[in-house]
């Protein structure tokens, strides 16, 4: 049998606050296979953010157990088996982008001519060869977020965090990045894990959609995609998609009622 | 050139006003030797008379630019007369300074920054010793040294530091302290050590603040320095021109001597600011 690469069984999480204790995970049980493409969608304060923390080692859950590649979340970041992308791209201004993508590079002690050679692959690989000796500020809003995804493609992780890296973007940058992501994702092999608010989003991307719902935050559906790995954007008009898309928003309404 | 206009008129009302304050003020001199003279003066003579005094209450423009004039060109550099000779002196021990008080703040704010005991246990102290009026202590600290037999430079530099590096040491912890949770967060999820986090993180986010803080160091530098001319006789620096100056009435001297003081310290702000522009366009932060 196959391990997950991410798993997580009754994982809680209670932040403690000045006023109030408050329940950011509740019993959140979720297999991740290698090679998913899983998206994380919810209204704002489910617990998304705190649930792809968890799994970065950024935040420590309160209960459950949760591994990462077999590991415990921060051995595997010591392993470095994720590369995570923010909201914002940020990007260091003082750091051309090339220079950006070899941060972590440099950190990790890399040799300086297999930086080259990787600051060029990534760079191909999210179509920003020839903008390596810009500056962040040079570039629009959607490549300096391309530019992000390639600092976390840069060394060889299995696995990609992302959270909400296109909430920012207008619709139409943002069609054409997650067109590119899926093709990324499709070349690499990575295992995905993705936290939006947009269904079309997440219905177009996923091959797991993982419905949340707040206070406390929590796991209401898990919906397995049936849509085939190749996925152009017109997939978006058939019935399919769209009977998806109505299962996660019945998803979405349940929980906000409950 | 557009900013010229509006400089060149401030620059006119000022040249006017101090003029017109200048007869004012040196004018009852005027009366004075005229009426022991027993001889009558009008209007025109008082205004002549009271721009050429040769110790008048309040030297006039041109009076003062002369006197620049003669002590800076018309000078041998060696000269004890010469305000270039004088305001090297005073350069060299604010220089010096500024150097140490730049190094000890930027010091203190790494310590600060990375250990909270530091912050508790040496801001405090670092605060007070601000609050005590650098005129009072200013003398203390020469004659100690000077009874250690440390005198010249090396007391008026220790005084040029005391006033620069608090400026560096908090407008350094604020820089230090400028990378926002999610720059923290990133490297958290390289495993970053505490020194990599600073070399490639923490101090390129603080170069803006450390700039900053330099304009106001060095310039403060400049004027600990002058104060500890001021005391135990002091015979070299713009310091000790404006204080003897002052004790045989030498007004345009000590006018000069002023001048020559702001001069430097704009010079110093200037030249910071033009290395903070150059090294913030190779980093690619300012445009
Ligand atoms: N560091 C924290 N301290 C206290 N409460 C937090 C913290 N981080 C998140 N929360 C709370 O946890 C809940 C879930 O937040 P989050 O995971 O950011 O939601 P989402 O990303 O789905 O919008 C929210 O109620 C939020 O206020
Ligand atoms: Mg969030």
């Amino acid at each position: 049998m196959k391990k997950p690469v991410i798993d997580a069984s009754g994982v809680n999480l209670t932040f403690q606050t000045k006023d109030a204790p408050v329940h950011a995970l509740k019993d959140v049980n979720l297999q991740i296979d290698k090679g998913d493409f899983v998206s994380f969608i919810g209204p704002s304060g489910c617990g998304k953010t705190t649930l792809l923390r968890c799994i970065a080692a950024l935040e420590t859950p309160t209960g459950g157990s949760l591994t990462v590649n077999g590991l415990s979340p921060d051995e595997a970041r010591k392993a470095r088996s994720y590369g995570y992308v923010f909201q914002a791209a940020g990007l260091y201004p003082w750091r051309t982008i090339e220079k950006n993508i070899k941060l972590p590079l440099e950190i990790m002690g890399y040799p300086k001519a297999e930086m080259d050679e990787r600051v060029k692959r990534v760079l191909d690989l999210v179509d920003l060869s020839g903008f390596g000796k810009k500056f962040p500020w040079q570039l629009s809003g959607g490549m300096q977020q391309r530019a992000s995804i390639a600092r976390a493609l840069a060394f060889d992780a299995d696995i990609l965090l992302m959270d909400e890296p296109f909430g920012a973007l207008d619709e139409i940058v943002r069609d054409k990045l997650n067109e590119e992501l899926l093709k990324l994702w499709d070349r690499t092999g990575k295992t995905i894990c993705f936290v939006t608010h947009s269904i079309p989003e997440a219905v177009y991307l996923s091959t797991k959609i993982v419905v949340m719902s707040p206070r406390p935050g929590r796991i209401t559906d898990v919906i397995e995609s049936p849509l085939p790995r190749e996925r152009p954007l017109e997939i978006r008009d058939t019935p399919e998609f769209i009977e998806i898309a109505h299962r996660v928003r019945e998803g979405l309404r349940e929980g906000h009622n409950a | 050139m557009k900013n010229i206009l509006p400089i060149l008129t401030v620059l006119l009302v000022i040249v006017a006003v101090w003029y017109a304050a200048a007869i004012k003020m040196n004018a009852p001199w005027t009366y004075a030797q005229a009426e022991r003279a027993g001889t009558e003066v009008t209007f025109s003579e008082v205004v002549r008379d009271t721009l050429a005094q040769e110790r008048p209450v309040l030297p006039a423009p041109h009076q003062v630019a002369q006197e620049l004039w003669d002590t800076t060109v018309m000078k041998k550099v060696t000269s004890k007369r010469s305000l270039v000779f004088h305001g090297w002196v005073t350069l060299s021990a604010t220089m010096l300074g500024f150097a140490i008080g730049t190094t000890a703040g930027i010091l203190l704010a790494i310590g600060i920054t990375h250990n909270r005991a530091m912050e508790l246990g040496v801001m405090p102290w670092a605060i007070a010793s601000q609050t005590i009026p650098i005129l009072a202590i200013a003398p203390m600290i020469i004659v100690v040294l000077n009874s250690m037999g440390i005198s010249g430079l090396i007391p008026k530099s220790i005084i040029a530091a005391y006033l620069s590096f608090f400026p560096v040491a908090v407008g350094m912890v604020k820089g230090l302290r400028a990378p926002d949770a999610m720059q923290l967060d990133l490297m958290r999820t390289y495993s970053a050590s505490d020194a990599q986090t600073f070399w490639k993180l923490r101090l390129p986010s603080s170069m803006p603040y450390l700039f900053a803080s330099l304009k106001v160091g060095v310039a403060a530098s400049l004027v600990g320095t002058i104060v500890a001319e001021l005391p135990s006789g002091a015979t070299r620096g713009l310091g000790a021109r404006l204080l003897s100056g002052s004790y045989y009435g030498q007004t345009i001297q000590i006018w000069s001597a002023l001048f020559a003081a702001a001069l430097l310290a704009a010079s110093l702000v200037i030249i910071v600011g033009v290395i903070e522009k150059i090294t913030l366009r190779r980093m690619g932060m300012a445009v």
